[in-house]
């Protein structure tokens, strides 16, 4: 208790910290006397030490999906209106914008609703994933215009593939012969650099709560696609029920397709493949890296942004494009959200040097200026505006004291200490209505740290909880149970079949004993367990230097290492699960470690590494990734099935009023 | 060698030679005489198929014999015929034996004369009966033409495609046609027939009249006819002696011939040669066979017993009971070769050749005389040609040799033949391909004509056959060692040649009843183990189809893709076998099409027990009925008393299909009844809590006229503050028992919305706080009434007051209380709100007084 007591002393000044360079927010702009104040700019952020093996070049994936997509359209010659599911617009604006496919032939673009379309064209082409309900809405189309004696073309174009279901429901609704069906195998959408994302969002819910299998062929299509163009990988490891069944449908398909071993040089080595169920904490975490804090706050989309006009202080909203593209945002994405006003202060000092060197150059200089520099100076003022709008934002919502107490509270959880503390101060979050999925958020990292709570807190918990948000939320809670992230203790479950072997060889006597005993064993959480064998909590001498971080903590204010990166880098480290035996254990196991082919020779291509997370990643577990990258010279490419934060994962368990 | 054209027979001045050689001498036995049989003999060296023919007898007690031998005289298979009467026997392009009975019924065996499948050619023809017949082949088809006894021709082009087409009657004749044939033209199927001395062809709609061109008006009538076997000649034989040889279009003459012989012949068959301009037809009578065509003279050749002459592509097989005989036009190839003093390059050549093995010197002249003119290559060519057209393995093995060794030559001794100033071999520009394609042909060939297996056919047979027609064959016969030996040898994929055989014998295998189930499946997976290409489904499919469902089952289990086991496990009805599985890979797919089978096959009961059983199915399904069939869902729950979920489900439905509140209540008190069951008191007494609210809050409705519906309990007492509705608030807060923390939270943050600072005050002072006063401090400032926070500063309790005076913005009371409370924590705070110059003096204090505890 002692040490706990230290270190909880130990962080505030980290907190202090983050405060301290929040402060000066309105001398950005003239660049004045608070970056003045500030430090140089860190040597992480200047500077790539360490580099890895060069990325893979991913924008064949967009160009495949496309040429695809457009030869489907093709296939129902003349003008056709096109039905596009809210969620594949998002993606479908990255492969192929409005312009492409009016040069396809498509009219008007229509948002797939459970509503009538008002359409005078004779052919209508739906784009959707393959759901019961987007069918029934096509059914309900259909069947409208059958009614009215219109006759139409349709075709439902399913991607990334239809399901036997959809079948289903086209039979039961009667039109089955009315439409025709194609599936557009558009499986990986490039976001970045290094993030491949499936846009598959419903993974997790479809998964881990409702136990469907469905998606699971799909992943391993996709890996299977990505070998063939980027591999042979010589070698997977995975942890995870989810991870080992798409392994093994990878398998499948890699034995298959015996003809493809070709002697390419790989551009990717190794494949480790994880279940979001691994790690439950890290996405429960409130955000401190850059990235993170927008999806946190901004919600990114895609891959894109929109920001309002408390961010770019004009009446509208500007959309724009995170990723490497933007220089300013790839050198602070990263960071821990503290460093990152310095940084844009310097930044906007520099550039305001770059504009003063007009004072005094003649007009050949200027005439040069004009046309070379000064372009990419404004662009660059522009991105730069944006994003200390962005930190100005974020700083009002996250720099109030709330944020300071969540702050506190997250890491007392994860260090496992003055717990009542915490469970009134989640108590008190939920009486006074903060927010429904903070509060979950908050009641879920409790579960999940202290392997479930005690029958008296989760009763009070969740009758507060309802009386703030509904009883619907009963349902929430079902799901949360079934998903493991919120539990009741119940001793005498948990004891099992040991337990009741036992009293039937003792006395009751020690039978008694035995099971407090147990029950004190049973309490004892995984997590404190993991998290003390993989050593998730940094030891604290002094302060954490945020600006040039030691390890992954960094992106919880170096407070907790994400468990799932911190298994990633034991596996890589040790080239296998050895010496993890305890630790699997405690995560359920299911881990594996196969070599694909003996492809090893190629160096480069194994020190890049794909990183597979069914169930969706964080921004602050790609930051931490990448900067465990830097240190040890690998390259991660990220594969997820959605990028994810507590408030999607949280909002896709949540039954809500439909 | 100087007798090797000893056997050849010229016929007219074209230049055409015809010889006649045994294939085989024949193995069987003839119980009957072959002219008492109706005989049936496949093209392409294919099977012989005899039985009594019962018309030509008077009737007998006893039942014929249905017979079917190999080309070389090896009995295959015999069973007794128990059907009625047939007529006429015909082979189908697949080598299926047609028996054509007189009531119009077809019965089809195969090889083994086991018995496929019948159809019938229609009630016409049953009720006329048949008297004539005739099998015809056209390209992938096998059709049938009938004349029956009412003088009336039914035919089908194709028997697997069945449409019957009645022709046209033969005008104003009641005789029965002498003779008749089936003809194409243009792809139309016609029929000829002769009646007299008058030509009727019939189409489909009309019958006409039809003169011969350059026919000789005195030829008198028509006895025979006969088609060639690429149906694009015919010729006509007439009572006179004559013969008209011509196209099948009727419209244009070839030649014509005389012969010694007025009586019909027993048999006519074309003996031609593909893209030889010679024609000749083989025409047959009891003790002579008679070459005519374009001569004066035909060859005529003595026949000793009675035989039956068969059509092929090249040449006509003359089988008698002793011999089986090859009929054909020689070659170009070989005529140059071997004709008398030939001086063609492939003749020099084989001379050559003969030369060097006697290690004469003259092998260099002849070589040297072909190598001046430049025909090399040519004499290469005739040679390899021409040994295909033999048909011993002598033979063929001298044409070669010319070339092997004078390939060997180039490799070996070229340098000599340079030193002999032969100059540049001619062989650089050789490709042995062709030599090598010829030598692997004439082995298959000479493998397959074995008297074993007994499949005769010449090289121009086989390379029209294909060698995958071939494999066909010798699988349909069962002749699978060979078969897999000639695909080893030829280097098929594996894909197209042993697996595809190794399917085909294990799936006769699986038809061996006699063996049990695990010896018949380990003797197949010991053969065909992982051989790509193998579909173990399809073997397991005909299995089912035998009748040998466990036999099935075994073979999918080497089925490596479960979407080919799947299918066949439902339609042995082993769903649960094929539920699993489908589980088993993964795909979801798979599993509702078991589950959506099963639905439908299963009683609820059992369907619902079956999914139980299997969680991953199980929870599929409940996805699907979430959305399309809710009611299922709930009776998914019944059946496995599943009562938390059944409260689940009706607290989905109390808030998304009800809309009336009486309707919502009655959900929620089912979900009540379910939590209870479930023993989960918790979620029970938050779903009667919900009842209540729901009855209060329509109350509350229609009493204010405020929509109170929807809102949580937090929601709906704030409100009531809001409202001004202090003591329903205060009720509702009684009766659901709310928590005092929560209450005093809700009764500040209302009251303060309100602006209604006198009631917060005065509750303030009703009781002590549940919550403590700086929550006082922090609305009235949120709310940014300083005035108001003042007043709670003092009752926060000593902990707080730092953050209370912050809040209001004393720093130097703040300061002082941190420093009171020697807190280092609370200082910095304070510290850290000191931004302005103002707050110089407070900082310093600050500072001041930390350093004092340190010395301390």
């Amino acid at each position: 208790m002692h040490s706990d007591r230290k270190r909880a002393s130990a962080f505030l000044p980290s907190l202090q910290h983050v405060r301290v360079v929040l402060v000066p927010t309105r001398d950005i702009y003239t660049v004045g006397a608070a970056a003045a104040v500030l430090a140089l700019i860190p040597a992480v952020m200047a500077t790539d030490i360490l580099d890895g093996p060069a990325l893979p070049d991913f924008t064949i994936l967009k160009r495949l999906a496309r040429d695809q997509l457009i030869y489907l359209l093709e296939q129902l010659p003349g003008k056709k209106d096109l039905i596009i599911e809210p969620d594949l617009m998002s993606p479908l604006d990255r492969i192929a914008n409005v312009s492409i496919l009016k040069q396809h032939d498509v009219d008007k673009l229509y948002k797939l609703e459970n509503k009538p379309i008002y359409s005078n064209n004779d052919q209508l082409c739906f784009l959707i994933r393959p759901r019961i309900s987007h069918m029934k809405y096509i059914a309900n189309l259909v069947n409208t215009d059958k009614r009215s004696d219109r006759n139409r073309k349709y075709k439902i174009i399913f991607s990334p593939q239809k399901f036997h279901t959809c079948d289903m429901i086209l039979e039961q609704e009667g039109i089955f012969g009315d439409v025709t069906c194609d599936e557009w195998s558009f499986y990986l959408l490039p976001l970045d650099d290094d993030i491949i994302s499936m846009e598959l969002p419903e993974f997790y819910r479809d998964y881990f709560l409702e136990g469907d299998q469905r998606w699971i062929g799909t992943v391993a299509k996709a890996l299977h696609l990505l070998n063939s163009i980027f591999g042979p990988m010589s070698k997977s490891y995975g942890i995870g029920r989810c991870a080992k069944m798409v392994y093994e449908v990878w398998k499948e398909l890699l034995d298959e397709d015996e003809s493809d071993r070709t002697e390419r040089r790989p551009d990717l080595g190794v494949a480790f493949i994880i279940d979001r169920d691994v790690d439950y904490v890290t996405p429960l975490c409130s955000q401190v890296v850059y990235e993170g804090l927008v999806d946190d706050i901004f919600r990114i989309k895609c891959g894109s942004v929109e920001f309002g006009p408390e961010v770019t202080s004009s009446e509208k909203s500007i959309k724009v494009l995170l990723n490497s593209q933007d220089k300013v945002f790839q050198e602070i994405r990263n960071e821990h959200f503290s460093n990152v006003f310095s940084f844009l202060s310097q930044k906007a000092r520099n550039l305001q040097s770059h504009y003063d060197k007009r004072r005094e150059m003649d007009i050949n200089q200027m005439k040069s200026f004009v046309s070379q520099e000064l372009k990419g100076l404004k662009q660059e003022h522009r991105l730069l505006s944006l994003h200390i709008g962005a930190c100005e934002s974020i700083m009002k919502k996250k720099t109030k004291q709330d944020f300071q107490d969540l702050l506190k509270t997250e890491h007392s959880l994860l260090e496992g200490f003055d717990i009542r503390e915490s469970i009134t101060s989640i108590e008190e979050h939920i009486n006074r209505q903060v927010s429904p999925t903070e509060s979950l958020r908050l009641l879920c990292l409790l579960s999940i740290t202290e392997n479930g709570l005690i029958t008296k807190d989760y009763r009070s918990l969740k009758t507060q909880y309802l009386q703030s948000y509904g009883p619907a939320h009963l349902l929430t809670f079902s799901n949360l149970k079934r998903t493991g992230l919120l539990i009741e203790q119940v001793p005498g479950e948990t004891l099992t079949a040991v337990e009741s072997k036992m009293s039937k060889l003792v006395t009751d006597k020690a039978a008694g004993k035995l099971t407090d005993a147990f029950s004190s064993l049973a309490k004892k959480s995984h997590f404190r367990g993991i998290s003390k064998k993989l050593g998730l909590i940094p030891r604290i001498d002094g302060e954490y230097d945020l600006k040039t971080p030691r390890d992954m903590a960094y992106v919880f204010s170096g407070a907790y290492i994400p468990l799932s990166c911190k298994v990633i880098e034991q596996v890589l480290q040790r080239k296998s699960w050895m010496g993890l035996e305890e630790v699997t254990r405690l995560l359920n196991g299911n881990e594996f470690s196969v070599q694909l082919s003996d492809n090893t020779a190629n160096s480069d291509s194994q020190r890049t590494i794909l990183i597979v997370f069914l169930g969706g990643c964080t921004f602050s577990e790609i930051a931490a990734l990448r900067f465990l990258g830097k240190e040890k010279g690998y390259k991660f490419i990220f594969l997820t099935t959605s990028i994810m934060n507590s408030t999607r994962m949280l909002e896709s368990l949540a039954e809500t009023k439909t | 060698m100087d007798f090797y054209t000893a056997d050849w027979y010229p016929l007219g001045l074209g230049n055409a030679y015809y010889r006649k050689f045994d294939l085989y001498k024949m193995e069987w036995k003839l119980r009957e005489d072959l002219k008492d049989c109706l005989v049936a003999v496949g093209p392409y060296g294919g099977s012989i198929a005899l039985m009594k023919d019962l018309s030509k007898d008077k009737p007998s007690s006893s039942r014929p014999t249905l017979e079917i031998y190999s080309a070389s005289g090896i009995r295959l298979s015999s069973i007794p015929w128990k059907s009625g009467h047939v007529v006429y026997l015909g082979w189908t392009v697949t080598e299926d034996l047609l028996c054509i009975q007189e009531d119009g019924t077809v019965l089809i065996y195969d090889v083994f004369c086991e018995f496929k499948r019948h159809f019938s050619l229609g009630n016409e023809v049953k009720q006329n009966q048949v008297v004539e017949a005739k099998v015809f082949h056209s390209e992938y088809r096998t059709g049938i033409a009938i004349l029956t006894r009412a003088l009336t021709f039914t035919l089908t082009s194709s028997i697997e495609e069945l449409k019957l087409r009645r022709m046209p009657e033969i005008t104003g004749s009641k005789v029965q046609p002498s003779c008749w044939t089936v003809l194409f033209q243009d792809r139309v199927t016609l029929v000829l027939a002769a009646v007299g001395k008058d030509l009727y062809l019939l189409d489909n709609t009309t019958c006409s009249v039809l003169t011969l061109p350059g026919m000789s008006p005195m030829a008198g009538a028509y006895l025979d006819m006969c088609v060639s076997f690429n149906y694009k000649h015919i010729a006509l034989f007439t009572d006179t002696g004559y013969m008209w040889m011509g196209k099948t279009s009727l419209k244009e003459k070839v030649c014509e011939f005389t012969s010694g012989v007025r009586t019909a012949p027993k048999q006519m068959a074309w003996c031609i040669r593909p893209y030889s301009k010679h024609v000749a037809v083989a025409v047959m009578w009891d003790k002579v066979l008679l070459v005519a065509g374009k001569a004066e003279e035909g060859i005529s050749f003595h026949l000793d017993e009675p035989s039956i002459m068969v059509p092929e592509l090249d040449g006509v097989r003359i089988i008698s009971p002793s011999t089986h005989e090859f009929l054909h036009e020689i070659p170009k190839a070989t005529e140059e070769i071997f004709k008398i003093a030939s001086m063609a390059p492939g003749a020099l050549l084989l001379v050559a050749q003969k030369e060097y093995e006697k290690e004469s010197q003259k092998a260099d002249d002849y070589l040297r005389e072909i190598k001046e003119q430049n025909l090399l290559s040519l004499a290469v060519e005739q040679c390899i040609e021409a040994a295909g057209y033999e048909h011993t393995p002598e033979m063929q093995k001298s044409l070669l040799r010319g070339n092997l060794q004078l390939s060997r030559e180039h490799e070996d001794q070229g340098d000599r033949l340079k030193a002999a100033s032969f100059g540049k071999c001619f062989l650089d520009k050789y490709s042995p391909s062709d030599f090598v394609v010829m030598c692997h042909d004439l082995r298959v060939l000479n493998a397959i004509k074995d008297y074993q297996i007994g499949i005769p056919l010449s090289i121009t047979q086989y390379k029209q056959l294909t060698v995958q027609v071939l494999l066909d064959r010798l699988v349909l016969r069962r002749l699978y060692p060979l078969a897999v030996k000639i695909c080893e040898y030829l280097k098929l994929s594996d894909f197209q040649g042993v697996s595809r055989v190794l399917a085909h014998w294990a799936c006769y295998k699986v038809q061996q009843k006699e063996k049990s189930d695990e010896v018949v499946a380990q003797a197949i997976n010991q053969k065909l183990g992982d051989t790509p290409g193998i579909s173990y489904s399809e073997i397991a499919s005909k299995a089912c189809d035998c009748g040998r469902t466990e036999l099935a089952i075994k073979l999918l289990e080497y089925e490596s893709k479960s979407e080919d086991q799947v299918p066949l496990l439902l339609k042995m009805k082993r769903s649960n076998l094929a539920l699993s599985k489908s589980i088993e890979s993964g795909d979801t797919d798979l599993v509702y099409t078991v589950v959506s089978y099963m639905k439908y096959e299963f009683n609820r009961g059992d369907f619902f027990m079956t999914l139980q059983n299997h969680p991953t199915a199980l929870s599929l399904y409940r996805q699907f009925c979430k959305h399309q069939e809710p009611e299922t869902l709930k009776d998914l729950y019944n059946q496995d008393d599943n009562h938390q979920e059944l409260g689940n489900y009706f607290v989905r439905s109390s808030y998304s299909s009800e809309k009336r509140v009486e309707g919502r209540v009655a959900e929620l008190q089912n979900a009540a009844d379910e939590y209870n069951k479930a023993k989960n008191e918790l979620a029970a007494k938050a779903t009667e809590d919900q009842i209540k609210l729901l009855r209060v809050q329509r109350k509350l409705q229609d009493e204010l006229d405020k929509p109170y519906l929807d809102y949580s309990l937090h929601d709906t007492v704030y409100n009531l503050l809001l409202d001004g509705m202090l003591k329903k608030a205060e009720q509702l807060y009684k009766d659901f028992k709310i928590p005092d923390k929560r209450y005093w939270w809700l009764k500040i943050s209302a009251l303060a919305e309100k602006e209604d600072w006198e009631e917060l005050e005065k509750f303030s002072k009703t009781k002590k706080s549940a919550v403590g006063y700086l929550p006082f401090v922090e609305i009235c400032m949120k709310h940014h009434n300083k005035l108001e926070a003042k007043k709670y500063v003092a009752r926060v309790n000593p902990e707080q007051r730092v953050k209370a005076l912050l809040l209001i913005g004393d720093l130097d009371q703040a300061a002082e209380a941190a420093i009171e409370h020697k807190n280092d924590n609370e200082m910095n705070m304070v510290l850290s709100k000191c931004s302005s110059i103002s707050d110089n003096v407070t900082a310093e204090k600050i500072n001041r007084a930390r350093a004092q505890i340190l010395k301390k």
